[in-house]
């Protein structure tokens, strides 16, 4: 082994598909919530701290641009939250038929967006 | 590898650990995502509801034991589920041995870390 090889998955010269694409997202998703578990750390310790932190801490969230990346946060753990769920169904040895994969694939899709606007309309109306 | 070495395929792997374990990291994978959906499924409503309302709110919500034995356990799901996960991608993606230990060596210390700081906080809250 002097040369370095290509390992898989060989994003380089893989054709985008449906079925490519999500399970890329779900790692994406899964790398960005990774980060965004520093919210709600920061959220316990500042509320452990006592009241002076807890509204520091609120005084950063409530924040337009802060909120956008919150719920950018909810979108992806609704997406991996749905997304695992399909997977956990394929390592249970189900729904491996191509209709079945788009089929959950949308469903997942679907559901994240749903749940995501949900949590907007009650955290905002 | 020298591929010119006489060597049985059976002595080149001979000695390089039992394969007993490989599926350790797999399994544990799924346990913990298992694990989440439930605890999700808890976590979210509540936070919604009840956590994000006042500082007091919060505080009670923690209180009570049944809500704090929850937060534990979804800290805890949370950061094992994370740092596999994490662990997964620098495998495929890092290339440098060098640099491939010492991502995941600091992904697992940082998960640590963090863990015990959050459930630190909540055991303080809660006594």
């Amino acid at each position: 082994m002097n040369r370095p090889r290509p390992l898989s998955p060989h994003l380089q010269i893989y054709k985008p598909q449906i079925t490519s694409i999500l399970s890329i997202f779900h790692r994406l998703t899964g790398i960005s919530l990774s980060i965004g578990s520093f919210i709600i750390v920061a959220w316990i310790v500042s509320l452990s701290m006592g009241i002076e932190s807890y509204s520091y801490f609120m005084s950063i969230v409530d924040n337009w641009f802060v909120q956008i990346i919150i719920f950018g946060f909810a979108f992806a753990l609704f997406y991996h939250f749905s997304n695992g769920i399909r997977h956990l169904f394929w390592d249970a040895g189900l729904g491996f038929e191509l209709k079945s994969v788009y089929i959950s694939g949308s469903i997942v899709v679907l559901n994240a967006i749903i749940l995501t606007t949900l949590t907007l309309y009650f955290v905002y109306f | 590898m020298n591929n010119n070495v006489m060597r049985s395929d059976l002595g080149k792997v001979q000695g390089l650990g039992s394969a007993k374990h490989g599926v350790g990291h797999w399994k544990i994978q799924r346990i913990t995502a298992i694990g989440m959906i439930p605890l999700l499924l808890w976590f979210i409503p509540s936070l919604l509801i009840t956590i994000l309302g006042s500082y007091d709110e919060g505080i009670l919500w923690i209180q009570n034991p049944f809500n704090a034995t929850g937060l534990i356990l979804l800290i805890g799901t949370l950061f094992f589920h994370a740092s596999l996960g994490l662990q997964v991608v620098i495998e495929d993606y890092v290339h440098s041995e060098g640099l491939k230990v010492l991502s995941i060596m600091l992904i697992k210390l940082l998960s640590i870390l963090l863990g015990v700081l959050s459930i630190l906080c909540v055991l303080k809250i809660f006594l």
